[in-house]
C-alpha cells in the first residue's frame, strides 16, 4: 500500500520532508518509525490524516503519516 | 522594603506608599488584578480619568530564578471593556523588582494639553513635560534615551499608535539588545496615550536588591526548577531550536492553522513561514536562532531574523504573528512579514491584533488576500500615521468589521481571536470564550494537551474533557502569572513531578513563607473571580462568554468541523 510520510522538526534533519513510501498491508506506525531510524521514545505527535494516532495504529492504503517529536510554543 | 508607586497625572504629584498587608502575597497579574479590581470604577471610560495603569513585577522576578522575569500591566482595557493584564519580557520588570517597588500605579489625566514622561530611580518617581520625543516610534525613543540616561537605562513606551489611542495600540520594553517586546494585548498602550506619557525611563543604580528569606533552600529549588525547564523536550529543545513558529507546521497538519480570515484550517504554502524554514533561514543568514527576551530565561525562544544582506530585521518574532499575516491572510513571504512585525514594533500596535485584523480588512476588501506590499504601506502610511483609515484598522478586528459590515470577524469580547481555529481544536475555543481577557490563548493553553500531547491528551475534535481541561489551565496559568515566569514553563511543569513544587518552594524561600500546591491553586482561582467580577460590574453577563456566530454555521475543512458547545455547557466553565 502506498502511504506518503512527513517529517518535521528535528526529524527532517538527515532524512527528508515528505517522501511517498510502499508498505505491506497490516504496516502499523511503529514499523515505519523504526524503519526511520527513530526511537519510540522520541516521538512526540504522530497524526494520521490529520488526526492524532499511536504507534500501534494500522495504517491504510492512501494515509498521511506525520510525525512529530515533542514541540510546542504558541 | 518593598513598597508602591503611585503617580497622579491630574495634579501631577507622587507618592511613595507602603505595601498593603493584603497586597503584600500578590504580584504580577494578581496584583494589577486585585489593583484595578479594587481601585477603578468598573464602568468607567478605559481612556477616562477614573482608569489606571498598573505595572507590577512577579513574586519571584529580580531572583535568580530561571525564567522570572515578567512584567504584568494591567487596566480597564479599551479594546474588551473588561479587566486586562498583558505580560511581558524585557529589562523593566527585574529594575523594577530590584528597586523594591511592588506595583507602579498610574492615576488620573493631566489638565493641560501637555505630554509627559516618568523617571523611576531608586528615590521614587518624578514627573517631567515631554516635548522632543512627541510622535516618534519605539525604536527613536529608545535610542535617544540610551543616548541621554546611558544603555541600561530600563524603558517602557508607546509608539504613534499609543499617543494616538488606539485600540490595538500595546505598551514596548525594551530587551537585553535594546529592542522591543511588548504589553500587547487590549491596548493597554491607549491607556498609557490617554494619560499623556509619551515613555517610562528606570535607573536601577544603588537599588537595594531582592532579599531571600532562604538563601539555601532558595538555591536548592532554583537548581531543581533550572533542570526541569532543560529537561523537557519542549522547553530544552523545541522552542530555543525553532522558536514558537514550530507550531505552524503541526497546526497545518492537525487542520486546526486558521487560514484565509478563518474559513479553512490548512494553509497550502505553510511550509514557507515555517519555523524549519525560519530557522534554516536565520542561520544561512548569520541571525540568531535562539535568543532571551530577559537575562535568566534559559529557554530562549526568542531569535534575531536578518534580512538576505544580513541585516537585522526583527526580533521575537513569534508563531502567532507569523500565522496571523502568513496563513490568516496568506502572504507566503517569510521577509514581508518580519518587516510588518518590525514596523509594528516601531508603531507600537499588537501584532496578533492586527494581524487578525488584517484577515478582516481582507475580507471587506480593503486589500486583496496575500497583498504584502499593501499591508506594509498601510502600517506605515495609514495607521502609523493615524489616518482615518489607519485609525479604524489601528482600531483592531472589531472596529474593520462594523466599519465594513463583515460578518465573519473573529473576536471575543471585541478581541482578535488567536492562532487555533477553535472548531477543530475545542478546548482552546472554551479558553477563547470564557478568558477574562477576551479571546486570549495564553491565558489556558489548552494546545498542550489538545495537540502537543504535553500534560496528557484530549482530543481536539470533541467535546469531552475541554471544560474541565481549560478551566484547570486557567486557575495555574492565573496563578503562574502572578510569580513573574514565562508561561513556558507551564510545559516542564504539566510533564516533570518535580518542577512545580520546586517553583513553590522557591516562592516559600524568597518569603519565608509556607504555601502548599493547593494555596497556589486557590490563588489561580481567586484571582479569576475577582477578574470575573469586575467583568460583571462593567456590564457582561455569561451571553458574552461566546464564540461569533460563524464559527457554529461555517464547517472548516479538513475535518469539517463546526463549534457545537450549548450555552450551558461553557457555562460549566464557572463552577468552581
Ligand atoms: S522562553 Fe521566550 S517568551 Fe519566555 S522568557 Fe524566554 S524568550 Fe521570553
Amino acid at each position: 500500500m502506498h502511504i506518503t510520510v512527513k517529517l518535521f522538526a528535528t526529524f527532517r534533519n538527515g532524512r527528508f520532508k515528505v517522501a511517498q513510501q510502499e508498505h505491506p498491508d497490516g504496516t502499523d506506525c511503529r514499523k515505519i518509525v523504526l524503519e526511520l531510524g527513530l526511537t519510540e521514545e522520541e516521538i512526540g505527535i504522530i497524526l494520521v490524516n490529520s488526526r492524532h494516532a499511536t504507534l500501534d495504529h494500522l495504517l491504510q492504503d492512501g494515509d498521511t503519516l506525520a510525525l512529530f517529536p515533542l514541540v510546542g510554543g504558541g | 522594603m518593598d513598597k508602591i508607586l503611585r503617580v497622579n497625572m491630574t495634579d501631577l504629584t507622587t507618592k511613595l506608599e507602603t505595601v498593603p498587608t493584603e497586597w503584600a502575597g500578590l504580584g504580577g497579574r494578581g496584583l494589577t488584578s486585585t489593583i484595578v479590581a479594587a481601585e477603578v470604577p468598573a464602568d468607567c471610560h478605559p481612556l477616562g480619568p477614573n482608569n489606571k495603569l498598573v505595572f507590577a513585577p512577579g513574586l519571584l522576578t529580580g531572583t535568580a530564578a530561571a525564567n522570572s522575569g515578567r512584567l504584568s500591566a494591567g487596566a480597564k482595557s479599551p479594546l474588551t471593556g473588561g479587566i486586562k493584564e498583558s505580560n511581558a519580557g524585557g529589562t523593566a520588570a527585574q529594575m523594577l523588582a530590584r528597586l523594591g517597588i511592588k506595583a507602579l500605579i498610574i492615576e488620573g489625566l493631566p489638565k493641560a494639553d501637555k505630554w509627559y514622561n516618568l523617571h523611576v530611580n531608586k528615590d521614587g518617581v518624578t514627573i517631567q513635560e515631554e516635548t522632543e520625543l512627541l510622535g516618534k516610534g519605539n525604536f527613536a525613543v529608545i535610542e535617544d534615551l540610551e543616548a541621554r540616561l546611558g544603555k541600561k537605562t530600563g524603558v517602557l513606551t508607546i509608539g504613534p499608535a499609543g499617543e494616538l489611542k488606539m485600540t490595538a495600540a500595546n505598551i514596548s520594553v525594551k530587551d537585553p539588545d535594546s529592542k522591543i517586546r511588548s504589553h500587547g494585548r487590549g491596548g493597554l498602550g491607549a491607556v498609557m496615550g490617554s494619560k499623556k506619557i509619551k515613555y517610562i525611563s528606570i535607573d536601577d543604580a544603588g537599588a537595594p536588591g531582592i532579599k531571600i528569606a532562604d538563601p539555601e533552600k532558595f538555591k536548592v529549588a532554583a537548581r531543581t526548577f533550572a533542570k526541569a525547564l532543560l529537561d523537557h523536550p519542549v522547553s530544552g529543545e523545541g522552542l530555543p531550536t525553532y522558536g514558537t513558529n514550530v507550531l505552524v507546521n503541526i497546526l497545518n497538519e492537525a487542520g486546526g492553522l486558521p487560514t484565509r480570515n478563518f474559513t479553512v484550517g490548512q494553509f497550502e504554502a505553510h511550509d514557507k513561514i515555517s519555523g524549519e524554514t525560519m530557522h534554516d533561514t536565520i542561520v544561512a543568514r548569520g541571525g540568531k536562532p535562539k535568543h532571551g527576551c530577559h537575562a535568566g530565561c534559559i529557554i530562549q525562544c526568542s531569535q534575531v531574523y536578518n534580512d538576505k544582506d544580513g541585516k537585522y530585521v526583527t526580533s521575537g518574532f513569534e508563531y502567532e504573528t507569523i500565522w496571523g499575516l502568513g496563513a490568516d491572510c496568506c502572504i507566503d513571504n517569510l521577509d514581508d512579514i518580519a518587516r510588518a512585525d518590525n514596523l509594528m514594533d516601531d508603531i507600537g500596535i499588537d501584532s496578533i491584533e492586527t494581524a487578525v485584523m488584517f484577515g478582516v480588512a481582507m475580507e471587506a476588501g480593503i486589500l486583496p488576500f496575500g497583498d504584502s506590499k499593501e499591508m506594509l504601506r498601510l502600517l506605515t502610511e495609514e495607521i502609523g500615521k493615524g489616518t482615518p483609515l489607519g485609525r479604524i484598522l489601528g482600531g483592531g478586528a472589531g472596529s474593520v468589521g462594523k466599519a465594513y459590515g463583515v460578518t465573519r470577524v473573529p473576536v471575543v469580547k471585541n478581541q482578535g481571536i488567536p492562532a487555533y481555529d477553535p472548531r477543530s481544536v475545542k478546548g482552546i475555543g472554551i479558553t477563547y470564550a470564557t478568558s477574562t481577557m477576551g479571546a486570549d490563548h495564553t491565558s489556558g493553553y489548552t494546545i498542550a494537551t489538545n495537540i502537543l500531547n504535553v500534560g496528557g491528551y484530549v482530543d481536539p475534535l470533541k467535546k469531552d474533557g475541554q471544560v474541565e481541561l481549560s478551566r484547570n489551565l486557567q486557575i495555574a496559568t492565573a496563578a503562574v502569572d502572578s510569580t513573574g515566569m514565562c508561561i513556558f514553563i507551564a510545559f516542564p511543569a504539566l510533564d516533570i513531578p518535580e518542577c512545580l513544587p520546586a517553583l513553590i518552594d522557591m516562592i516559600n524561600a524568597r518569603f519565608g513563607i509556607n504555601l502548599t500546591g493547593d494555596d497556589v491553586t486557590n490563588l489561580g482561582k481567586h484571582i479569576l473571580k475577582v477578574e470575573h467580577q469586575f467583568n460583571i460590574e462593567a456590564g457582561f453577563t455569561n451571553k458574552h462568554d461566546r464564540l461569533p456566530e460563524f464559527f457554529k454555521t461555517e464547517p472548516v475543512a479538513p475535518h469539517n468541523a463546526v463549534w457545537d458547545f450549548t450555552d450551558a455547557e461553557i457555562d460549566e466553565f464557572w463552577n468552581f
